[in-house]
């Protein structure tokens, strides 16, 4: 009975710092953001509770279209995130040799210790009209006259890729590492190409890892700050933008609660509507990588 | 493997792919190292020169990293995060371990997922939903008790809490990884040889999960350090570094102090990052 | 119920239950100090249990558990004098050898030299002198073996339980390790507690086996007895190679008499169980392979038979294995019955040769017959 009453106390105990962590830094501040949202400041010091934040969402074409406009590039982003690192990571897992799968992998993650804004610093630096790009086309005599690549969506959209593109990468990975060969070898010894080995045996195989990096991936795209704003310039019309205006320029902490709601919600919803379709779920693709 | 059944032309196209990809890596990140050598006040081509200036000049205008006062600040102050974010964060993980691999209680899966989900909030959210709980909280102390309380307004111990907030969930899931291999016989083994539960602890079940806490920690550690979006909302008037460099690229537009410090983090960065790996191998690796 | 301090290990009537399900059902027994003792059984059996119990990582439901005479039912593991070897060893990774040895004499506060001179000690007796300083990962299977026992034996337990150490070592080494535990179990006169499913393991180094079958034991005895007699259909079956039939009992003077198998034919035996056998009864009879003679139809003719049971087949196919070769023979009804021979490699039986199966009343046991054994 003694050894009862310690596993109780112990699980208890181990409760705790989980329980303060959740409640007072998710749970609470997520439930006191929602509560905020609904407030409307009808005079100064003076609130009622409405759905006037949002029907201000609603109602100014500006806001929807931004979150709309940050979801399909958030989209594409992840498509192409798959698509570049789907490659390199079957290379990384199943093609490069032993040796230099752990050095091409790791060489994957030094971008990961590295923070957004040293990589978008980068990225400026090799985009703009005085950047590296530009004044070498320009010695080798390709363009006359100096071009800037930066504030427009494709710098965005490549400074997106390049900055999510290892969350895809290291799931599919380690996904991908624990295939076994011989489940490769079998399907073309059953008679598959290249291309049907690839639809039927490696790609349903690898669904946890593609769904879970897809995941992060939209999630990072979606909730980012620092790049879409300086490589897409002032009107580089990203969501978190708006809120961080909502919050800091303007003060309006509960537009900017409602905005932050909205966030939430839009990418809890593509990501569920992910997971339906993909018939993954969240605790075995994103808990796992 | 693929490889055996394809022609010679096809891997070779593969082999570039791969090539052009790593090219494609490491691009942004030599163009922002390399450009701290350079001897020109703008980090732009043409090269004018290797100089050391931009990490230990002295003097206006080539004033570099080591002597701009508000960038040491700031490094300081990130510092100080990170150090606060990782124990907290190593903390909890390894507390969550325990919970979810040693623990037994309903609804299990339910609080797993709970604990997994803050790492798919995006940061700017934790960043504002704490803010206004904080903020919340410190208003009505100050309005129903008369009391100021200074630390819930935006400064370190926020942007502390607001990191550790999904931190906490990248070094519970390092560290339940770890603990999920730990062969359970031998705590059964100690205990046998007459080890009391606390000394099991301390000289079995903690000394193999160090590696995996070490590595969480440094993780946790680099992810502080270069965090910005959650950072952005709580930051008060102690400025991490990379708010400081934020501010310092809006205001002042890019100088190659910036990328003084940015070969700087970097290579700190990868120092750590390969302490982390050397440590989490196995002795039998 | 006298307390004797000739036994280290006493079970009187232990049990444990895991909800509904009865793990160990009443077991009692008790092991004379300084002696080889194993429990052999299937996989599942509630062998592992009971050590578990006998160890204090579980708590038994009924009965108790005395050491030296002395009952230990509350006394948490780590106070018991009985250490135990893991199935996996469980040698800690992280430390080294001396530091695996020296664990459990730290745990006790033993002074650092005393811990020294004890560490050589035992490292000298297990024969290995020199892998003080080595890392766990740097030593063989057998080492492992010999360290995970010498961690153990350096604490001088009462008792030392050993969970099928061998499991994990290959074939060779397993039959090499057979014989040193036995020798060393001699060297530190200590007694042992050896569970295992592999009943060669068993018979080879133990002075006691208990056969242990769903919960309870089915019988206690030397390798030999429960070879030679075995008290259930069970132990019979389970331990060592054997043919057997089901049958009808139909003349019986109670220690012996006639059996019609299921398949029509009749034999003669001796009853081996305790109860008596009577006429009607429903048995099985069990013939060890080495005691069926197996002749050559026209040569048995020619010189009669002298076992009391005979029965014709033709010799299906021959299992070569050395020594220990088989004849596998089908008889008339149909059946394959297997027996030892000797193969020379001149004039062997070959498979389609008519042969004759002897062999003695005397060596065909006979049981009720079990339902569900």
């Amino acid at each position: 009975m003694q050894n009862k009453d310690i596993k109780r106390l112990s699980l208890i105990l181990l409760f705790a710092p989980f329980t303060l962590w959740i409640a007072l830094l998710i749970l609470l501040p997520h439930i006191g953001m929602v509560l905020l949202s609904f407030r409307e400041k009808v005079a100064p010091r003076v609130y009622e509770y409405s759905f006037a934040n949002y029907l201000e969402f609603v109602n100014e074409p500006i806001y929807w279209n931004t979150l709309l406009r940050t979801g399909t590039m958030s989209l594409l982003v992840t498509a192409l995130a798959l698509l570049i690192g789907f490659p390199i990571a079957y290379y990384i897992a199943k093609i490069a040799g032993p040796r230099s799968r752990g050095g091409l992998f790791l060489l994957c993650l030094i971008p990961l210790w590295v923070s957004d804004l040293i990589r978008a610093f980068g990225w400026i630096l090799l985009l703009r009209e005085t950047g590296v790009i530009s004044s070498f086309l320009l010695w080798t005599g390709l363009i006359s006259t100096p071009i800037e690549f930066l504030y427009n969506d494709v710098a965005v959209i490549i400074g997106l890729v390049y900055t999510v593109i290892l969350f895809m990468i290291v799931p599919l990975v380690s996904t991908l590492d624990g295939m076994d060969n011989s489940m490769i070898e079998a399907g073309y010894n059953l008679g598959g190409n290249g291309f049907t080995v690839l639809r039927r045996i490696i790609i349903p195989y690898a669904m946890p890892g593609i769904v879970a990096g897809c995941i992060v991936t939209f999630m990072l795209t979606a909730g980012s700050y620092l790049t879409p704003i300086l490589l897409g310039g002032k009107n580089s019309s990203w969501f978190t933008e708006q809120i961080y205006n909502q919050f800091i320029t303007r003060f309006n902490w509960e537009g900017g609660a409602a905005f932050g709601m909205l966030l939430l919600i839009f990418t809890s919803f593509v990501i569920w509507l992910g997971l339906k379709l993909s018939g993954q779920t969240l605790a075995n693709t994103v808990a796992k990588s | 493997m693929l490889a055996k059944n394809k022609t010679t032309p096809f891997l070779f196209g593969y082999r570039l792919y791969v090539l052009a990809f790593f090219l494609f890596l490491a691009a942004p990140l030599i163009s922002a190292g390399a450009f701290a050598f350079n001897d020109s006040l703008f980090p732009a081509l043409p090269w004018q020169g290797f100089t050391l200036d931009w990490f230990f000049g002295d003097t206006e205008p080539k004033l570099g990293m080591f002597h701009d006062r508000r960038l040491l600040q700031g490094l300081y102050y990130s510092f100080v995060i990170a150090i606060f974010v990782s124990i907290l964060s190593v903390f909890v993980g390894t507390t969550n371990a325990f919970l979810f691999i040693r623990g037994e209680f309903p609804g299990k899966n339910f609080f797993y997922i709970l604990m997994v989900i803050p790492l798919v909030i995006p940061g700017v959210i934790l960043g504002i939903s704490i803010l206004v709980l904080a903020s919340d909280t410190a208003n009505y102390v100050e309005k129903n008790l008369d009391l100021e309380l200074e630390f819930l307004r935006p400064g370190i111990l926020l942007v502390v809490l607001g990191q550790f907030s999904f931190i906490a969930t990248i070094t519970s899931l390092v560290i339940t990884a770890r603990l999920k291999k730990f062969d359970a016989t031998m705590e059964e083994a100690a205990f046998n040889l007459g080890a009391t539960r606390a000394r099991v602890l301390r000289t079995i079940t903690l000394p193999f999960l160090r590696p995996a806490m070490i590595a969480a920690g440094i993780v946790a550690f680099l992810v502080s350090f270069e965090n910005f979006n959650t950072t952005l909302f709580l930051v008060g008037s102690e400025a991490p570094l990379t708010i400081t460099m934020y501010d310092r690229m809006a205001k002042v537009g890019s100088t190659p102090v910036l990328n003084a410090v940015s070969f700087f983090l970097m290579v700190g960065s990868g120092l750590l990052a390969l302490l982390s790996i050397a440590v989490q191998r196995d002795k039998q690796a | 119920m006298t307390q004797s301090p000739d036994f280290d290990l006493e079970c009187l009537d232990i049990s444990k239950n895991f909800g509904a399900f009865r793990a160990v059902k009443d077991v009692s027994f008790n092991i004379p100090s300084g002696s080889f003792f194993s429990i052999l059984g299937p996989s599942g059996c509630g062998k592992t249990t009971l050590m578990r119990m006998i160890a204090g990582f579980e708590e038994p439901t009924g009965g108790d558990i005395r050491i030296k005479g002395r009952s230990v039912l509350g006394t948490p593991p780590n106070r018991r004098n009985v250490k135990m070897v893991f199935q996996h060893l469980a040698l800690f990774p992280m430390m080294n050898v001396y530091e695996n040895i020296a664990y459990g004499l730290r745990c006790n506060g033993v002074s650092g030299d005393h811990i020294k001179r004890k560490v050589h000690d035992v490292l000298e007796r297990i024969a290995l002198p020199d892998v003080a300083e080595r890392e766990i990962h740097q030593l063989s299977g057998g080492q492992k073996q010999r360290i995970a026992i010498a961690r153990c034996m350096v604490l001088d337990p009462d008792v030392l339980l050993l969970d099928e150490p061998l499991g994990a070592l290959d074939l060779k080494l397993r039959e090499a390790m057979k014989i040193e535990l036995k020798l060393l179990q001699h060297q530190f006169n200590t007694t042992f507690v050896y569970i295992t499913h592999d009943q060669s393991e068993a018979l080879v180094m133990s002075d006691n086996v208990a056969i242990m079958n769903q919960g309870e034991f089915e019988q206690i005895g030397t390798p030999q007895e429960l070879y030679h007699h075995p008290n259930t259909a069970f132990v019979a079956g389970f331990v060592g190679d054997s043919n057997r039939w089901s049958g009808t009992v139909k003349a019986s003077d109670g220690s012996g008499g006639k059996v019609e198998t299921a398949q029509g034919l009749s034999m003669s035996f001796n009853s081996s169980g305790k109860a008596a056998i009577q006429e009607g009864a429903k048995v099985d009879i069990f013939v060890r392979p080495e005691f069926i003679k197996t002749i050559r139809a026209a040569e048995a003719d020619r010189q009669g038979s002298d076992g009391d049971n005979t029965m014709d087949g033709v010799v299906d196919s021959l299992l070569f294995n050395g020594a220990n070769s088989r004849v596998l023979v089908r008889t008339g009804s149909g059946e394959l019955v297997e027996s030892d021979i000797t193969i020379t490699g001149d004039n062997d039986l070959k498979p389609g040769e008519d042969v004759r199966l002897v062999w003695s009343s005397k060596q065909a046991m006979c049981f009720a017959h079990q339902e569900h054994t």
